[in-house]
């Protein structure tokens, strides 16, 4: 932003003058100041790391092997030997919970990179070619944004089948929509502008435009699309593993934790609580996280987003 | 305004009609021979000869092309045939009007719950910003969105129902039967279902009120003396809504989703259930009907969202 | 004609992240009964937030820090801002009229509903009757059938019509006071004259006092009596029409006059603006504000603090060290 200085000269003269726009450097200063201001949005950022060192680092981390377990050990209490106790099969909770991190990572970004590019295809092509072909691709795209995001997993899960991939492929066809849309509505504002341009241009200039101009533009919006969905795209992998569909036992999943340890909720509670929370807090930090991105990013998209 | 809803409900056809021909395409797509798919094990396990398989499969229509059997099929539909069930022996038809009644019940209580409570709580938030009101609603909302609800579902169960043994922990008899059993019953599910939904209402209610709050109107309406009731409640609060309305479509597919998760939880004999169980046991018929069942549902509930939008903001009755 | 309204050195401040921004830094003037006034001066003079003070709805991060209005012998500061008193004196006894006809009514209420609820709240009238009147209103600002009109909502009428709306608004329910914040600063120019005209008229028939807020002097010159010339958030030139344009003594208003173009004089003549840019109300130093855009300025300027408001003729004072009757450039 231009800052106005006034100095008053003895002679009577003014000398106002505008300075420049601030460089770059003070943006991203800018940035950081507003996006660290709330202890929440830092407390998100720590839980990810942690996150993503438990993802990677896990067979070093993970005290047992979470595959398979110490038959003799079955439904353990917590103790120092078992910091979060184990399962029927005699498994340590703790283990499985690092492993399942893993898990969570691979579908939540394995799905968002899948969504985000299908979408954005999508969009930009039904964006810049308009007509038949955008009634079709936005009137899917509306057909499957009314269903619940766990319902079209599931169904497509059950045309699919089991698996990790095919749950990312599920999950990636219900959260294409929001991508599709933004890009969308972006292509369409930019191609009022340039298509006109590009017409008088060599006719091979319309997928210059497309990656020169619209993709650059929807960077911000989509950064906030991305950090919003993670949540409830982990929120229904969860869900899916919990009915049984996706990862299945000995798999590592957090949402099959809770399930298996759903039969034994008297005698050893941990079991379902422990990966319960796990989901929770890892939601909470996409959330905050994608929180203070928005409001760093454009405070003006608060709530429209 | 006739115009707008006649445009709507043909769009809904349409949208409909592909989600036919999806859910239709997706079921033949599955490997293997239909007949099996159709017949389930009995089929493959090779107890049956193979003149045997002919005539079920000339009986099913399965060897006809594909797009009659996509009429025949369409056709079955209209005349309320919506196949049969491997895995329960019975009508489709007549599973569905078992368990949709009871998943309706759950669903739109907490759908109601969910709307109500949740405008309440962002409009206390908004209008009471940075007291304490504010805190409590936004932790509220928040919890709300990372919770998982079956997870929700079984921290309940544990605490109201094991430990405390205030509530029943699964089940699920008729209201007509026994109205207070039925009531205790249903206190926890509707809670999970409608956690979500009224976290995310919150939040939206929140910042739009927030932001009307702003307007030139709102201060025209101070400057006319008019007390805080009047402003907030009749000035502010409908155009507030506007926004929150079009989550309230996206809220009732939520409560669907959530019904899925629930229902396995609290062992609630509904149609998320059933269509969990059916996906199992590749009950396809089940898989098919069900679906465009609550498709039908979730495309006609954003009809009427999108009607009473018409009601709530005039400019747009005649556009 | 009785004294209606006595502001005394009110001070609003606003608390921004650079600063404190002294809006309103000691500004007092009075309205007589059946009294036109214009408050004049550019934009961040301050002339709408002293308005929006008297009415009590300045909001935070600004809040009112001092002086007194005292109106029909009571010092309104002295009640709190939701208050019942304010409440029952914000139109009803004062009232207000914004800048912007496209956003200052309800777009989901219909203009009659806004017209009823001040009736039936202030008036105490019943539904039918005051609707009637509402109808009656409507009439009287212009609006052609109004019976048919008046369950329209406002995008059913043009920026200039709603304007009429806010100003039938304004005076339903005979108000002493009526506050124009830039009535006619987004509607075009034959409108603006129209309005005003309609304006004056009603101001007359209700027996109601007018008091304009603009940056343009035109809209002033023809309508007021009295004018209050603000600059950096005081009074620096007040006192009848006829001798803030015919003997303009502060210098920024003869630099306003300057930049101003006229019907009787002759053509060729340059258009003068003043020098230099309003001035950053933060942080402001003790001396004249206008200081450094100032051609008439003094040694007597520099050193001591802003003088206060001196007459120079009658009713006519000015805050100034300088004497401006010997003309510069």
């Amino acid at each position: 932003m231009a800052k106005k200085e006034k100095t008053s000269t003895g002679d009577g003269s003014t000398d106002t003058g505008f300075l420049e726009a601030p460089p770059r450097a003070n943006e991203w200063r800018r940035f950081s100041r507003v996006f660290f201001q709330r202890k929440l949005v830092v407390f998100g950022l720590v839980v990810l790391a942690l996150l993503i060192i438990c993802a990677i680092f896990a067979p070093w981390l993970a005290p047992y092997d979470p595959y398979v377990g110490n038959l003799g050990d079955s439904l353990a209490q917590p103790s120092w030997k078992y910091l979060l106790g184990t399962d029927i099969q005699g498994r340590d909770t703790l283990s499985r919970l690092i492993f399942g991190a893993r898990t969570a990572l691979i579908v939540g970004f394995g799905t968002t990179i899948a969504a985000a590019i299908a979408g954005t295809v999508l969009g930009l092509v039904a964006g810049y070619f308009g007509g038949i072909i955008n009634m079709v691709i936005m009137r899917a795209m509306d057909t499957l944004m009314g269903f619940p995001m766990l319902l079209l997993a599931l169904l497509i899960s059950a045309v699919l089948g089991s698996g990790i991939q095919n749950v990312i492929i599920a999950l990636a066809v219900a959260t294409l929509p929001g991508y599709a849309r933004v890009m969308h509505g972006l292509t369409l504002s930019v191609r009022e502008n340039d298509y006109i341009l590009a017409e008088r241009a060599m006719g091979a200039n319309n997928r210059r435009i497309m990656a020169n101009h619209i993709l650059p533009n929807t960077l911000p919006p989509m950064i906030v699309l991305v950090t919003l969905q993670l949540g409830s795209i982990i929120l229904a992998e969860a869900g899916l593993s919990f009915l049984g569909i996706g990862i299945k036992p000995p798999g590592a999943a957090w949402g099959s934790m809770v399930y298996d340890g759903y039969r034994f909720l008297l005698s050893s509670p941990i079991l379902s609580f422990a990966p319960g929370l796990a989901i929770m807090l890892v939601v909470f930090a996409f959330n905050m996280v994608g929180d203070g991105l928005r409001d760093a990013l454009d405070p003006r998209l608060r709530g429209i987003i | 305004m006739s115009a707008y809803i006649i445009r709507r409900l043909l769009q809904s056809v349409i949208i409909l009609l592909i989600m036919t021909l999806i859910v239709f395409f997706a079921m033949r797509l599955l490997p293997g021979d239909p007949l099996v798919i159709f017949m389930g094990q009995q089929a493959s396990s090779g107890s049956m000869s193979q003149e045997q398989m002919e005539s079920l499969r000339h009986e099913f229509g399965l060897d006809k092309p594909i797009i009659v059997q996509y009429f025949n099929w369409m056709g079955g539909l209209f005349h309320g045939d919506l196949g049969t069930s491997i895995y329960y022996h019975e009508d489709v038809g007549k599973l569905l009007a078992q368990r949709f009644p009871i998943t309706l019940h759950l669903g739109l209580l907490a759908f109601i719950i969910s709307n109500v409570v949740g405008i309440l709580l962002g409009l206390l938030a908004a209008v009471r910003r940075g007291t304490w009101i504010d805190s409590v609603s936004t932790t509220i909302a928040n919890i709300g969105i990372t919770i998982p609800q079956f997870w929700l579902g079984i921290l309940l169960i544990y605490t109201l129902g094991l430990r405390f043994g205030w509530l029943p922990i699964y089940g699920y008899t008729s209201p007509f039967e026994d109205f207070w059993l039925n009531t205790r019953q249903i206190i926890m599910p509707v809670i999970c279902l409608a956690i979500t939904g009224m976290a995310y209402t919150a939040r939206q209610m929140r910042s739009s009120m927030l932001e009307v709050i702003q307007q030139d109107y709102i201060r025209t309406a101070w400057s006319k003396g008019l007390r805080e009731r009047s402003v907030i409640l009749k000035h502010a609060l409908k155009n507030s809504l506007i926004p929150v309305i079009t989550l309230m479509g996206i809220g009732l597919g939520m409560v669907f989703g959530g019904a899925v998760l629930i229902e396995t939880v609290f062992a609630i004999p509904g149609v998320g259930r059933l269509l969990v169980a059916s996906v199992f046991a590749q009950d396809y018929q089940v898989v098919q009907s069900g679906t465009l069942v609550i498709a039908f549902i979730i495309i006609m509930s954003n009809i009427i969202v999108d009607i009473s939008y018409g009601w709530l903001d005039p400019r747009i009755r005649y556009g | 004609m009785a004294e209606l309204l006595r502001v005394n050195d009110l001070e609003t401040q606003f608390k921004t992240e650079s600063g404190v921004v002294k809006a309103v830094d000691g500004v007092s003037y009075y309205i007589d009964e059946q009294d036109i006034v214009g408050l004049v001066g550019e934009s961040g003079c301050g002339k709408s937030v002293s308005q929006l003070s008297v009415m009590q709805l300045i909001n935070p991060p600004g809040k009112i820090i001092g002086g007194q209005i005292i109106f029909e012998g009571k010092d309104l500061l002295k009640y709190p801002q939701h208050g019942p008193e304010m409440r029952s004196i914000r139109g009803a006894k004062i009232a207000m009229i914004f800048q912007e006809p496209m956003t200052s009514l309800n777009p989901v209420l219909s203009i009659g509903q806004q017209l009823t609820e001040m009736l039936v709240l202030h008036l105490k009238m019943n539904h039918e009757a005051a609707r009637q009147r509402a109808i009656e209103l409507m009439g009287m600002i212009g609006i052609p059938a109004p019976e048919k009109r008046i369950d329209d909502y406002p995008h059913h009428f043009s920026g200039g019509m709603r304007q009429r709306v806010m100003i039938a608004m304004g005076l339903s329910c005979n108000p002493r006071i009526l506050i124009a914040d830039e009535p006619t600063t987004a509607l075009d120019v034959t409108t603006q004259a129209q309005l005003l005209e309609l304006m004056k008229d009603m101001v007359q028939r209700f027996r109601a006092s007018l008091v304009i807020v603009t940056h343009n002097l035109g809209v002033v010159a023809r309508y007021a009596r009295r004018i209050y010339i603000m600059y950096a958030g005081r009074i620096v030139e007040s006192g009848p029409t006829k001798d803030i344009f015919g003997t303009p003594r502060h210098p920024y208003t003869m630099g306003l006059l300057k930049s101003i173009p006229r019907l009787d004089e002759e053509e060729g003549r340059k258009l003068v603006p003043i020098e230099g840019l309003p001035p950053n109300l933060i942080n402001m130093p003790p001396t004249c504000a206008f200081l450094p855009r100032c051609s008439w300025k003094i040694d007597r300027c520099y050193k001591d603090p802003w003088p206060g408001l001196t007459p120079v003729n009658g009713n006519h004072f000015i805050r100034c060290y300088a004497d401006t009757r010997e003309k510069k450039n």
